[in-house]
């Protein structure tokens, strides 16, 4: 149906003419799900764009052929290009928050569509609509329809994009990256409803994701990209099933495994880090001799004990004259951190993991509980003195290393702030030493010390963050949602590092994520929050083999897993 | 360094934007006339005894004048060229200062809203509030009246050009104030900030050091646009005669001065200040949003 020959896309810009992809081929048929796998910058979305003819300016079409049964895409003019997008192909996007329009209900927004294509009466129009909602399996659709976006949840949100993307019987259906923003629970329903649509309705699909659980999950066909290029394409169960590419084995190896811990991730190569100079492994050592001359021996007891915690969060207002029912944001939490172990937290999102992170750091203020931090007692957030000696103790690794490091300092300047904050070394020449074998350290080149975070991708700033949190010398680490911003080799890397500074130093660590594999890969013991509440709460190895609690079960069978090919393998 | 910058993104914009080219140029010899004026200018406009009554109303030098007064004369005999350096001088000397204390009043109240919230920010940004539903003139003549009423007669009049500069400063500061607190609104929630919560940084210290410099871009357009309007403003009080006197000729003043021979066929005491004082404003907007555009992620 859709047949892609020798595509390449180019951006001519300021430094030259960029290349996004590069001789690509590939053909979807109808009822097929291919999918396009590959890290950021892979060009997936491009190939996306091109076939669909939304090409964000200056980029072009420099070569190759792109049909879609009978008709050559090319060759369209702009107001023919504009008739077949959305008649013929259809786009779902990654954010069903921002691709409806808030303001208008999603009846407005569904017939609108279908009258924009086809000549038929509004009546007419709402009766498909209806129909469509139903089919995409939401119920009691007729009553339903005339809600807003914000009244739906996010994946009876990505639903309606779905229903929109339908609506016009489309024979191919674009989805980039369509189950990125959601959670695994209904990540896994709206995965279902593709295939169901695929294979119901014969639309071919191109699935564009980086995440090959996904990929192993639903797709028919597979084509695996890097920087613009084929590395490897094919029936899923064989590309997956017995990669030929060491791309491909390299990608497939870096995803952490649901089924069993790893001690190392094994990494692709990536360009940009430091070799292992004698020069750089000597600063690192003397920033690990730095660091264990810091360590204090835990004592015998719990690095950081919790009980009864709350924390309540004003609700929106509704009336002028009632106050608002506080939202719980967390009730009654109790757990406890034995020292030099790693403690994981999962849950979905709004289960309270980073309300957690956030009340012991003291950034949100807990309602009631108490909180213990190697014996002593931690003051809340709000009556916590700002010199107290738990804020250098206590170290944080933020989610979005792009938003967590001061875009207008210099590394060199992020890095000596905690030294000179805390008292930890006077002397400015002396903190610049200690900053750039702390660099050595995490494994990036020492010329990074004077330049800006912007020059570095996502897994090095995590990196510096990690460099940042470690030059406080803390005893504690809280690392919330660390690897989920990044691509999967980054993340393989962060992973390894990681578990290399806990082992080695020691560190008491306690890791946030939705993601239960990367939790496998790093936790000692595990918690499960679930709406506020901590549902289980066990060691790591047995929650793996045996969950208790149903909702433990439940989450752990939608996580898209590898599992299933390892037959093959 | 010069490498540097001529190889960085937003003079690479530069140089591809005619516009901003011109707008730099008008104003850079703008204000190099202006800063220059003593040495530049044949004569000094603000001493009496340099005139001569018989040189008064002599058209521009091609409509017939004479060749000593390039832009002709007003009717007590002043040089135009002179006067409106000179009168350039001072309109943006009111307008820098102005601008200036208005943006350092402004983002520090803006920036310590934005970070504290609450009670700080209601009470801050009521007041910026109805200072933006007095009038500026309104507010130059309250100051004005103020300072009539308590200083001594002799000092008053020293102090006009201090006075206008405050008035001027006081209705521009809401511009800065509700842009840094926006500003500071969303930086307050990034994680660096969060970060350097955590550590126990002194707050002055996180809005100084961490938050402000993330937030210069906007701030840096709003500064080129409120000083056109302060040179504006500044015209306008002069004009209506609230401003500076006529014997310290800005460039409203020189306007106010020109427009009794509107009708009588000397054109050029009105026009030719109004037509720099429009080249003057035009150019500083157009750099304004040229920065904008520089600073906008987006439009790159």
């Amino acid at each position: 149906m859709l047949v892609v020959e020798n595509l390449t896309v180019e951006f001519p810009g300021r430094h030259g003419v960029f290349t996004a992809v590069e001789g690509i081929s590939m053909t979807v048929a109808p009822g097929e799900i291919h999918g396009l796998v590959g890290e950021s910058g892979a060009g997936k979305s491009t190939i996306g764009a091109a076939v669909i003819g939304l090409l964000q300016p200056p980029g072009r079409i420099a070569s190759g052929s792109l049909r879609l049964g009978e008709t050559d895409l090319r060759a369209l003019t702009p107001e023919q290009a504009h008739r077949i997008r959305g008649k013929r192909i259809s786009m779902i996007f990654q954010d069903p928050q921002t691709s409806l329009n808030p303001l208008m209900t999603i009846e407005d927004q569904l017939i609108e569509t279908i009258l924009a294509h086809e000549d038929i009466g509004t009546q007419a129009a709402r009766a498909r609509a209806i129909a469509l909602l139903e089919e995409i399996g939401i119920e009691n659709a007729a009553a339903r329809i005339g809600a807003y976006p914000h009244q739906f949840s996010g994946g009876m949100r990505q639903r309606v994009v779905i229903a929109l993307a339908l609506c016009t019987n489309p024979e191919l259906i674009i989805a980039d990256e369509p189950t990125t923003a959601l959670d695994v629970a209904v990540q896994s329903q709206v995965l279902e409803l593709l295939r169901r649509l695929a294979d119901t309705r014969g639309i071919g699909f191109i699935l564009i994701t980086h995440d090959i659980g996904v990929i192993a999950e639903i797709t028919d066909r597979v084509t695996v990209l890097r920087g613009g290029r084929v590395m490897e394409a094919g029936a899923t169960a064989q590309v997956l099933g017995a990669p030929t590419h060491p791309y491909t084995r390299a990608l497939m190896a870096a995803v952490p495994r649901l089924d069993r811990k790893l001690e190392r991730f094994l990494l692709p190569a990536v360009e940009g880090d430091a070799p292992d100079l004698p020069e750089a492994v000597d600063e690192a050592e003397y920033a690990a001799n730095w660091l264990l001359s810091g360590l204090r021996h835990a004592s015998s007891g719990p690095a950081l004990e919790i009980a009864g915690l709350s924390v309540r969060f004003k609700g929106t207002r509704t009336s002028l004259f009632h106050a608002p029912e506080p939202f719980a944001a967390l009730s009654d939490i109790a757990l406890s951190v034995k020292p030099g172990t790693v403690l994981g937290v999962v849950g979905e999102s709004g289960s309270g993991k980073s309300t957690l992170a956030r009340a012991i750091v003291g950034l949100v203020n807990p309602a009631a509980g108490a909180m213990r931090f190697a014996g002593e007692g931690l003051p809340y957030g709000r009556v916590r003195a700002r010199s107290h000696p738990v804020r250098r103790a206590i170290q944080m690794v933020f989610q979005d290393p792009y938003s967590s490091l001061n875009s207008r300092h210099r590394i060199g300047e992020i890095l000596a702030e905690p030294l000179k904050l805390y008292g930890i070394e006077r002397d400015p020449a002396q903190r610049r030493r200690l900053a750039g074998a702390m660099l050595a350290l995490v494994g990036l080149a020492p010329d990074a010390i004077d330049r800006y975070p912007h020059q570095f991708s996502g897994g090095q700033r995590q990196r510096i963050a990690v460099a940042r949190a470690l030059l406080a010398r803390p005893s504690f680490l809280i690392c919330d949602e660390p690897t989920s911003a990044l691509d999967v080799s980054i993340q393989a890397q962060v992973l390894n590092l990681l578990k290399d500074l806990q082992a080695r130093f020691g560190l008491t660590i306690l890791f946030i994520s939705h993601n239960l594999a990367v939790v496998r890969q790093m936790a000692d013991d595990i918690v499960v929050l679930k709406a506020g509440r901590i549902v289980e709460a066990g060691p790591s190895e047995a929650f793996f083999a045996a969950p208790q609690h149903p909702y433990s079960v439940e989450l752990l069978s939608l996580t898209p897993s590898l599992a299933l090919l390892d037959g093959a393998a | 360094m010069w490498a540097r910058w001529w190889q960085s993104d937003g003079f690479w914009l530069f140089r591809r934007s005619p516009a901003a080219i011109l707008a730099a140029l008008v104003a850079v010899l703008i204000l190099g006339g202006a800063l220059l004026a003593p040495w530049l200018a044949p004569s000094n406009p603000y001493d009496l005894r340099t005139f001569d009554l018989m040189d008064g109303l002599l058209p521009p030098l091609w409509q017939g004048g004479d060749a000593r007064f390039l832009l002709g004369t007003d009717d007590q005999g002043r040089d135009m060229v002179s006067a409106i350096l000179y009168g350039a001088r001072l309109s943006l000397l009111i307008g820098f200062s102005a601008m200036a204390i208005a943006s350092v009043l402004g983002v520090s109240l803006g920036v310590a809203a934005g970070y504290w919230g609450g009670r700080f920010d209601a009470v801050v940004m009521r007041i910026a509030d109805v200072q933006l539903a007095l009038p500026a003139i309104l507010t130059a003549l309250l100051i004005d009246g103020i300072a009539r009423g308590l200083l001594p007669r002799e000092l008053h009049d020293d102090l006009r050009i201090p006075v206008l500069i405050l008035a001027i400063a006081l209705s521009l500061w809401v511009n800065f104030a509700r842009t840094a607190r926006a500003s500071t609104f969303v930086e307050r929630r990034k994680d660096y900030v969060e970060a350097a919560i955590i550590m126990g940084q002194h707050p002055l210290r996180i809005m100084a050091r961490h938050i402000l410099p993330n937030i210069l871009g906007p701030l840096l357009v709003i500064m080129t646009v409120d000083l056109a309007a302060a040179i504006l403003l500044e015209a306008t009080l002069s004009f209506l005669g609230i401003g500076l006197p006529a014997d310290s000729p800005s460039l409203g003043t020189l306007i106010r001065i020109g427009m009794q021979f509107l009708l009588s066929g000397e054109w050029w005491i009105l026009w030719i200040p109004t037509l720099f004082l429009v080249a003057l404003v035009v150019s500083i907007n157009l750099i304004g949003d040229f920065l904008r555009e520089v600073f906008n992620p987006r439009l790159r």
